[in-house]
């Protein structure tokens, strides 16, 4: 398989960037919509030819799908650890692929209607195309510490477009909270990487994730630390920053505020790619994950998704700005996905965990980035985020209503959408592995129904809110990707991904389990009907369900009180007890040391400085004086 | 060598002029005296080059010519000086010594 030309996947979005960044002011407003939307079109086509050759026309090699990599070295460190800059097209990189491209392209076509008349509009585009490019590159990584550069790139577009309405206070305090939580996860990630590449002398995924290398076999002639070898810890490390680029329990705290930045952007970033970015690490290092420690690290992945799951779906349930309960349902999915591969094996339909989660990834992120992108329409007609403000809205907006109702039914899993076929596989996987987390799968997706269609039936149905403008349906640029994510939202479903995504790349034939099935089904539709009852026409069912939970109602509603204890504890315990003891030491101690000895030359300097009158009398006199006195010496020494 | 004036005399003479010279080099305030007193320290120094010469190599002439020299080289040095001091005295209408102290700025 030809593999050069890939490299204008990522190639395209930059030079896009670069000529958008730099022409900035020069190019006229519409011009640089239609340059972002073309380059976007031309890398999704790319995209797609090459799944398509990579899937239908590459060779297969005893059956598995081959790994293709064109790399070159970067920098070299020793003989054997060298970073290397590339491209890496395996089963799930191609997958990743398509999604960044599709997704992106309809945000893309999305934005020119969303973001018309706004000052920075060609800022925003060239925003977009930095962050598409860092997200291929981290897609196409060959390494981890390429992978880490992309990584913090994407980290960085995603700050800019948080902090895209930068007058707006809460929107860079939000930006701020986005960068500084993920990167503190990414300081693990990157101590993670450090000690596997100390400890196995390679950052190579394909060296790595080879399960008769060394790097695998020898995890237990490490040194070992409380416990667990080194190895162990390094992915534990490396987890830890997947964790918090996906958003998960305890590192989940920014997703939320993320919601400040534009609607598109929260599509794209925020729900569809680059959150799923920590899912994609855990599946890219999936072989290290799975036979190191014996799976110890893919267990943890399993509980911190599964717990994060259900955290998040039971916060969801009381938001009232509909994007946040979008935000908290991405955590939610997510948590499915890592909790998807923690139960995971390797060969054949042992990996249906592997298959589900990138799976459930790759139709998560159609609709999800199609709730988004109606959840923008709607803030787009009514100028305003929260529930309280809508009601009624399906005679305005017929195609939102629509659009909205097809994804909510696909997050709800209802078959034959999309979101029932990823999440059965899901429920198997986890019902295969342990009962605990297939029953929070279960609740999990009962609530997921709930809350959906709470939001449903809170904006399109409910009370005939009054409004100050008549909403309209959005224009065209904005529903035909609506409408385009609405068709893949019902078609993705049936591909059938098991042949494809495999954790072995074998490929194996998944089959519906019919009694799990309809459990989900059955608990899905429960939830649906709840949210009926409460929501679809006016009443004060759900206010007395509030009251009759009293203080767990409040807490839900208060996210757990998880910013508040994040703030205590940065606030009245690091800065106070740990930072404002060091800052003194600094101020007083180093810099007084500094400041002490200049301060004493400046002083010094200023009583001696009447000496340089600047009279050469005086000098000549000095001068005269001295060779008088050394004289009257000499002649001193001499004569006795 | 010189009947009826011994070296001493002479190089009594030469020390009291070259001191004269540094006592109006250091007191004097305008700027023409103190080139003045310079002259009278670089005559002191003349005046020994010569006397040495004749007393202690009466054959040759190296002191002589080196006295020349000095003479050469200061009247240079008196028409740099006095450039010097012209170009002070159209900034400051003045020769004091004073107004030069602004220079170590």
């Amino acid at each position: 398989m030809q593999t050069a030309y890939l490299l204008l996947i990522p190639l395209i979005p930059l030079l896009v960037f670069l000529v958008l960044g730099i022409f900035n002011k020069r190019i006229k407003p519409a011009v640089s919509g239609y340059i972002g939307v073309a380059g976007l079109a031309a890398a999704t086509m790319l995209s797609c030819f090459a799944a398509f050759q990579y899937f239908f026309v590459a060779d297969k090699v005893n059956g598995a799908y081959q790994t293709f990599i064109q790399k070159t070295a970067w920098m070299q460190f020793t003989d054997t650890l060298q970073v290397d800059m590339g491209i890496f097209i395996d089963p799930i990189s191609v997958m990743m692929l398509v999604v960044v491209s599709t997704i992106s392209l309809m945000v893309h076509i999305y934005s020119r209607g969303y973001m018309k008349g706004d000052a920075g509009y060609t800022k925003f585009f060239a925003f977009l195309s930095l962050f598409t490019f860092s997200m291929y590159g981290l897609v196409l990584a060959t390494n981890l510490f390429q992978i880490y550069i992309f990584w913090e790139l994407v980290g960085v577009s995603s700050f800019l477009l948080i902090g895209y309405y930068y007058t707006k206070t809460s929107a860079v305090a939000a930006a701020k909270k986005a960068f500084i939580v993920t990167r503190f996860a990414d300081f693990g990630f990157l101590v993670g990487i450090l000690i596997i590449g100390y400890y196995t002398g390679t950052f190579d995924f394909e060296a790595l994730n080879n399960p008769a290398g060394s790097a695998i076999q020898n995890w237990a002639f490490t040194s070992t630390f409380m416990g667990l070898s080194a190895i162990t810890w390094a992915l534990i490390l490396i987890f830890m920053g997947g964790a918090g680029k996906s958003a998960m329990f305890p590192l989940h705290i920014w997703l939320p505020d993320a919601m400040e930045g534009p609607t598109p952007v929260s599509a794209l970033i925020h729900a569809a790619t680059m959150v799923v970015a920590g899912v994609y690490l855990v599946a890219r290092l999936f072989p290290m994950f799975l036979f190191v420690d014996d799976g110890f690290v893919l267990q943890v992945v399993a509980y911190v998704g599964a717990f994060s799951s259900l955290f998040a779906a039971v916060i969801a349930l009381t938001q009232t700005d509909i994007k946040r309960v979008l935000a908290f349902s991405t955590m939610s999915q997510i948590g499915y996905m890592m909790m998807a591969l923690g139960v995971s094996g390797f060969d054949g339909h042992e990996g249906v965990g592997y298959m589900a989660s990138m799976f459930h990834l790759f139709t998560h992120a159609m609709f999800k980035a199609l709730l988004f992108l109606g959840a923008g329409a709607v803030i787009h007609a009514v100028h305003s985020n929260y529930l309280q403000d809508m009601g009624g809205l399906r005679k305005y907006m017929p195609v939102t209503n629509f659009t909205f109702l097809v994804a909510a039914l696909a997050i709800a899993g209802v078959p034959p959408l999309a979101g029932f076929w990823s999440k059965d596989e899901i429920l198997v996987a986890a019902y295969e592995n342990s009962p605990l987390l297939y029953g929070i799968g279960v609740v999990v997706a009962g609530l997921t129904a709930f809350y959906m269609f709470r939001l449903y039936f809170g904006i399109f149905w409910g009370k005939n809110t009054r409004y100050a403008h008549t909403p309209h349906e959005a224009p065209l640029s904005m529903t035909i990707p609506l409408v385009l994510l609405a068709f893949f939202t019902s078609v993705v479903g049936f591909i059938p991904f098991s042949r494809f995504v495999t954790a072995d790349k074998m490929g194996f034939e998944a089959h519906l389990n019919y009694p799990l099935a309809a459990i989900a089904v059955a608990v899905g539709a429960a939830g649906i009907l709840l949210a009926w009852l409460f929501y679809k026409t006016e009443n004060d069912l759900s206010d007395r369900f509030a009251h009759a939970f009293g203080s767990l109602y409040l807490w839900t509603s208060h996210k757990f009180y998880f910013d508040e204890l994040y703030l205590f504890i940065t606030r009245n315990i690091i800065f106070r007890y740990i930072s404002a003891p060091i800052a003194f030491f600094d101020k007083k101690f180093v810099d007084g040391t500094m400041e002490g000895i200049g301060n004493k030359t400046v002083l010094l300097s200023r009583k001696i400085m009447s000496v340089q009158s600047g009279k050469v009398q005086d000098y000549a006199f000095g001068f005269i004086g001295g060779v008088v006195l050394l004289a009257a010496v000499f002649i001193y020494l001499w004569t006795f | 060598m010189i009947p009826g004036i011994s070296i001493t005399e002479i190089l009594t003479l030469s020390t009291i002029l070259f001191f004269i010279g540094i006592y109006g080099f250091i007191t004097r305030t305008n700027l023409i005296s103190i080139l003045i007193s310079v002259e009278l320290i670089l005559n002191a120094s003349v005046i020994n080059f010569v006397m040495i010469n004749k007393y202690l190599y009466p054959d040759i002439l190296q002191g002589v010519l080196y006295a020349l020299f000095i003479i050469a080289v200061a009247a240079a040095e008196t028409a740099l000086a006095v450039a010097i001091i012209f170009n002070l005295y159209k900034q400051t209408s003045s020769v004091e010594v004073k107004e030069t102290e602004t220079m170590k700025f």
